[in-house]
């Protein structure tokens, strides 16, 4: 039993990995002010860039860099369309997903069935890696594991504890305060959905290269759709994006699992998406509104003009 | 007016400032000196160019002729970057705050504090320069926590914490309490006390008196005195405020009144803030009559008319029409009962983007011939519109064509037409020539006037004073949400209704309106 | 740094002609995009154009399969031209489709004694409820608790789609289908007829159609629609004209949410005459039709002809797959970058567009 606990938790981490940048990054640019349908899209061109610049090049960390890349210019569209040209941000974010999701099938013909000749290797942390139990559990991942762990304390810092993060916070709660008290709000949105898409590049980027790895065509099935979902139910928070990441991930994995003892993969999937629109009730509230919630100014483009 | 040109003593110097908008010239020559370490108030009426000269001198505006010139140097100000650098701070009367934020977060946004940790500091400055000037704050407290005098401190900090050492406020007092108003007065002092001045924009004799060292009164654009408070008194603040050509005659026919057609009993309303709007407010319109309220723009006027339209709810008190309670009634029983509403801001009443023909049913597309059943007869639709665009005389390429493509003058006249046609008890009508030039200024009236003989009941509510005052037959002039005073046009005293719509003055209330008589 | 600001001046006149032109505008502006995509990736666009648009259209195999295409698409366009109209975005329409789809098969499969005559009718009845009462859901959250729909209907999709998986791995898994995660074949009574030598599924396509014309009606003839109309063009005002913001808003998406529930219910009894794996049953019809609605810019009558021509564009997609060896995925191409030029076109259309950096 405890066998099954602990193997299934160890599973549920790299599951979780695409997952938690992912929804770093969304909770970054949803702080802003911007909703980014468009992550499905960019986990999928970062999947298929990571794997076949890192097939074609050798080097892993290339591979990265590149899916890094392409899910910033993706974004950077986003950005544009829903900031500047301050338009319908749902319908932006869809049509990007599904441009991301046509082009990287193209793209990704070639690389179909290979096997990838350079792997992110496992890391075995020395000393901690020999603990009975814990060892094997938490100390044996690759180094994309550890950084997303990493990203979260730090992420969390900046948003709550920098400058930074007070200016990203006010501009997604109240632009036309920040904009009134000399802030760049389009810049600052413009910032924040780019790292989005830069995230979702590299959360798709691991899917690719170190979670499954291959190329197959659409192969994140959904994975940024449950981001958005991980994103509210997290609410907007990056420590708790860790958890839910890890939730997340570890439903998707667990489902075969569970099978034996009777529990339908499918119903336990449902639960991710049931519990998000719990969530969405809840702080729905206006007293509720005020303590913790939505950013205030989601989904709607600002203008100065507007005012 | 002799023009104060630069002196030690003078702070702030704006000379013939000069500033126009599409059809309108905001400020018009108007020139002020304010002292250092004084608290100077800006009087006047909507429109009187006291809030555009405020916005010239904090850089949200560029002025199109004129000079300024901060502490006797001449300076152009282009943005509020730069009012901020000059030590100029301006407190709006709709306060930008972060809501979820805390007093700190708020008051640091945009400033090139540390980068870690930086409400760690700046909380200090905050509590110091709080204490400084009789402040109570808590520098962690969220916005949605405290009270609107406290969130105007937070406002105010802002401002001081950036150095600024002339504080601009926008109507300070419209979202306070009588006791929060005595607490930022004592701020203010503590704060002119320091060597800081304060000039504040207001509709209000009682603040000026109380508050101000000296005034300045705006009328139409221009600067008509400036004087120590101590040497006037509200009359002379009133008369110079309001002016004395106001009375205008139209030709009114003489109009029998009919029986009461709208009631308004000790009606009390909230606003959006959750402050009283409307308080203990009651009155009479009759049948035939027009009767107007008169006031400066916040006072209660929207409140009222949106309980009596029924899109908003009153906390208290009765609206009956023609004798039916409908306090507690739905918009469309309303509309049914036949009151029929053109608001300020037409917008909330016109759909842009469709047709003329498809506003202009937008209030009786239910009732036949242009609702049948479940359809709509296109053929009565036009019709009908047809028949309204020639009545009214409303220049339109034609039916179809989005209403948002016609000019000022005709969509309100479409707004009328629309709302006059379809009434039959009480119209409503808030700001109808609001932006309107003098031709189609003279036709609203004209129509008003002709559904007054109609026998309707109109409410009018204008902040133009002249248009009150030539179209009613009765007036009540409203001041935070009570209603000052009452009386028939002939015996209006322009002096008596400036010192009502400044607060100054209050008159016992007059019997009801009894029916029958003449206007 | 500066951040280009675009200022948008409102026009003050639109020409009628803008935006037909607009349109054709930003639909040959996707073209020459989707074209240097193409070149980009080493495909050569101009072959793949002609493949695509001949595996659509250029046979008679092709169009019959378009047509089969299309019901789907006009079925659900229809219902979002309706939502979108109303301003409720209804993202999750896919979701709607595939309850539709179960709400069918479990009429097939309790009710498996009725005579087509009835079996039929309550076939489409259920689709519809199915549908709806899928989209009760985001409206319900919507108009009490002012939750945005675009993310409950969203969510409601992959609950939806887990729902079908469900069934068909489970429960409903058929007897003897050698354990593939597909359900029993319908009872012949519960299979819509088909146009003969194709997959057409005549009733659905006429039904589709027909509704396509009574919405437009409905849209430009009836109070209801014209209580739509302003609710969605201008919600203040048909507050102040006493409209009821939440009948309006529930109605349309419960009728939005049954006609893609319709389309579900069509798929399974028109062509597969099974529940299958929902990406058996959709190729994403449900996001599709979102295209579908844009670009017949809210017109129902409109969505006949872009449904057609989006339904050509999926086949087509299938046939590159098989001709170019490309992905069938492809086509999402196109309708990412139509979708683009579409909504930018429509924003020339209202503004004047000034550049400022």
């Amino acid at each position: 039993m405890l066998e099954f606990i602990l193997s299934a938790l160890r599973a549920a981490i790299p599951a979780g990995t695409p997952l938690l940048f992912g929804t770093l990054g969304e909770v970054y640019a949803e702080r802003s002010g911007v909703l980014n349908l468009g992550v499905e899209g960019m986990m999928i061109m970062g999947a298929v860039a990571g794997f076949g610049v890192s097939q074609t090049t050798g080097s892993v960390w290339l591979g990265i860099l590149a899916a890094a890349v392409v899910g910033g210019l993706m974004a950077l569209i986003h950005a544009f369309t829903s900031v500047s040209l301050r338009v319908n941000q749902v319908v932006s974010g869809l049509a990007l997903t599904m441009l991301g999701l046509g082009v990287s099938g193209l793209i990704g013909k070639p690389f179909v069935g290979q096997p990838l000749a350079v792997r992110l290797q496992p890391i075995n942390i020395p000393l901690l890696s020999d603990i009975p139990v814990l060892g094997i559990l938490l100390f044996r991942f690759d180094l994309m594991v550890y950084l997303g762990m990493a990203l979260v304390p730090v992420l969390s810092f900046v948003l709550y504890k920098t400058r930074l993060g007070v200016t990203l916070r006010s501009v997604g709660e109240n632009p036309a305060a920040a904009d009134a008290m000399g802030v760049n709000v389009g810049l600052v949105r413009y910032a924040a959905v780019i790292f989005g898409g830069v995230m979702a590049g590299i959360g798709g980027a691991y899917l690719s290269m170190a979670y499954a790895p291959a190329w197959i065509e659409g192969m994140t099935a959904g994975a940024g759709w449950i981001v958005i979902a991980l994103t509210i139910f997290a609410i907007w928070d990056p420590r708790r994006a860790l958890l839910g990441a890890y939730l997340f991930g570890g439903v998707r994995v667990l489902q075969f699992r569970l099978q034996p003892l009777g529990i339908s993969p499918n119903l336990l999937n449902m639960l991710p998406f049931l519990l998000t629109i719990g969530v969405l009730w809840l702080s729905s509230g206006q007293a509720a509104k005020k303590r913790i919630g939505a950013p205030a100014s989601l989904m709607s483009a600002y203008s100065r003009e507007d005012r | 007016m002799t023009i104060d040109l630069p002196e030690g003593n003078n702070t702030i110097v704006m000379h013939g400032i000069v500033k126009r908008f599409p059809g309108v010239v905001a400020n018009d020559g108007a020139n002020l000196t304010v002292r250092k370490g004084e608290i100077h108030a800006l009087l006047g009426e909507n429109g009187a160019g006291k809030t555009t000269l405020m916005n010239i001198l904090y850089g949200i505006y560029q002025q199109d002729e004129g000079e300024i010139w901060v502490d006797g140097e001449l300076t152009h100000i282009h943005s509020p970057n730069d009012a901020i650098q000059l030590g100029i701070g301006m407190v709006h009367q709709h306060y930008r705050l972060v809501q979820n934020h805390s007093v700190t977060e708020n008051v640091i946004l945009g400033l090139k504090e540390k980068f870690f940790f930086p409400t760690k500091e700046a909380r200090k400055r905050i509590v110091a320069l709080a204490s400084q000037y009789g402040m109570k704050i808590d520098p962690d407290a969220r916005i949605w926590q405290l009270s609107a005098g406290e969130q105007q401190r937070v406002e105010i900090l802002k401002a001081i914490y950036r150095g600024a050492k002339i504080l601009i406020m926008d109507e300070p007092t419209s979202m306070l309490t009588p006791g929060e108003t005595e607490e930022l007065l004592h701020i203010l002092r503590r704060m002119t006390e320091e060597g800081n001045t304060v000039i504040f924009i207001t509709h209000k004799l009682e603040e000026v008196i109380e508050a101000s060292d000296r005034v300045t009164v705006l009328r139409g654009g221009k600067v008509i005195a400036t004087l120590d408070t101590n040497t006037t008194n509200e009359r002379e603040l009133a008369q110079l405020m309001v002016g004395r050509d106001v009375l205008f005659k139209l030709d009114k026919q003489v109009v029998e009144t009919g029986e009461v057609v709208l009631g308004v009993d000790d009606l009390c309303v909230t606003s959006d803030k959750g402050l009283p709007a409307v308080v203990d407010l009651s009155l009479r319109v009759c049948a035939g009559e027009i009767y107007g309220i008169a006031g400066v723009s916040g006072n209660g006027q929207r409140e009222l008319v949106e309980a009596i339209t029924g899109l908003r709810l009153c906390s208290q008190g009765k609206v009956t029409v023609n004798g039916v309670d409908i306090t507690q009634k739905t918009p469309k029983t309303r509309i049914q009962h036949g009151v029929f509403f053109v608001p300020g801001e037409r917008w909330m009443a016109l759909i842009p983007n469709m047709s003329v023909a498809d506003n202009l049913i937008l209030k009786n597309y239910e009732q036949t011939p242009i609702g049948r059943g479940m359809l709509l007869d296109g053929a009565a639709v036009a019709d009908y519109a047809d028949g309204l665009i020639k009545q009214y005389a409303i220049v339109t390429p034609g039916r179809d064509t989005p209403i948002k493509m016609l000019s000022g003058g005709n969509i309100q006249r479409a707004l009328l037409a629309r709302e006059i046609s379809g009434c039959c008890s009480l119209l409503i009508v808030v700001q109808p020539t609001s932006g309107l030039d003098v031709g189609a200024t003279e036709t609203i009236w004209q129509l008003l006037l002709a559904e007054r003989e109609r026998g309707t009941a109109i409410l009018l509510i204008s902040d133009d004073l002249k248009e009150t005052l030539s179209l009613s037959d009765r007036v009540g002039v409203i001041f935070e949400g009570r209603i000052m005073g009452e009386f028939p046009v002939d015996e209006a005293d322009i002096d008596q209704i400036s010192l009502m719509m400044a607060g100054s003055l209050r008159l016992p209330p007059q019997p009801v309106a009894a029916a029958g008589g003449q206007a | 740094m500066k951040i280009p600001h675009i200022r948008f001046e409102k026009r003050l006149e639109t020409p009628r002609w803008l935006p037909a032109v607009s349109l054709l505008v930003a639909l040959l502006l996707a073209m020459l995009t989707i074209g240097i995509i193409f070149l980009a990736l080493g495909v050569n666009p101009l072959v793949a154009f002609q493949r695509i648009f001949r595996g659509g259209f250029g046979s008679v195999f092709g169009l019959k399969e378009t047509i089969t295409k299309t019901i789907p698409l006009l079925l659900t366009g229809v219902g979002l031209t309706l939502a979108f109209k109303g301003r409720m975005y209804n993202i999750g329409a896919e979701g709607q489709l595939l309850m539709g789809a179960i709400f069918a098969t479990g009429v097939a499969r309790f009710l498996p004694g009725l005579p087509a005559i009835v079996m039929i009718p309550v076939l489409f009845l259920a689709g519809f409820v199915g549908g709806a009462l899928w989209a009760v859901i985001p409206a319900f959250l919507k108009t009490r608790f002012r939750v945005d729909e675009v993310l409950t209907s969203l969510m409601l999709v992959y609950v939806a789609s887990e729902a079908v998986k469900f069934l068909v791995y489970g429960p409903w898994r058929g007897t003897d289908t050698r354990g593939f995660p597909i359900t029993d074949e319908f009872p012949a009574a519960a299979q819509i007829p088909q146009l003969a030598a194709s997959r057409i599924h005549y009733p659905t396509l006429i039904v589709a159609v027909l509704l396509a014309i009574l919405v437009y009606l409905l849209l430009k003839r009836t109070k209801l629609g014209y209580e739509i109309r302003v609710t969605g063009e201008n919600p203040a005002a048909a507050h102040y004209a006493g409209m009821n913001y939440h009948k309006i808003a529930m109605l349309v998406m419960v009728i939005s949410g049954g006609l893609a529930g319709l389309a579900g219910m069509g798929e399974v009894a028109g062509i597969h005459y099974r529940l299958r794996p929902p990406d058996s049953i959709s190729p994403g019809y449900g996001f599709t039709a979102i295209i579908v609605a844009w670009l017949a810019r809210l017109n129902p009558l409109a969505a006949i002809l872009t449904s057609f021509l989006l339904g050509g564009l999926l086949v087509g997609g299938d046939a590159i797959q098989i001709a170019l060896n490309l992905p069938a995925a492809t086509v999402q191409i196109f309708n990412g970058v139509i979708l683009f030029f579409v909504i930018a076109s429509e924003l020339f259309n209202q503004y004047r567009i000034r550049l400022e950096v």
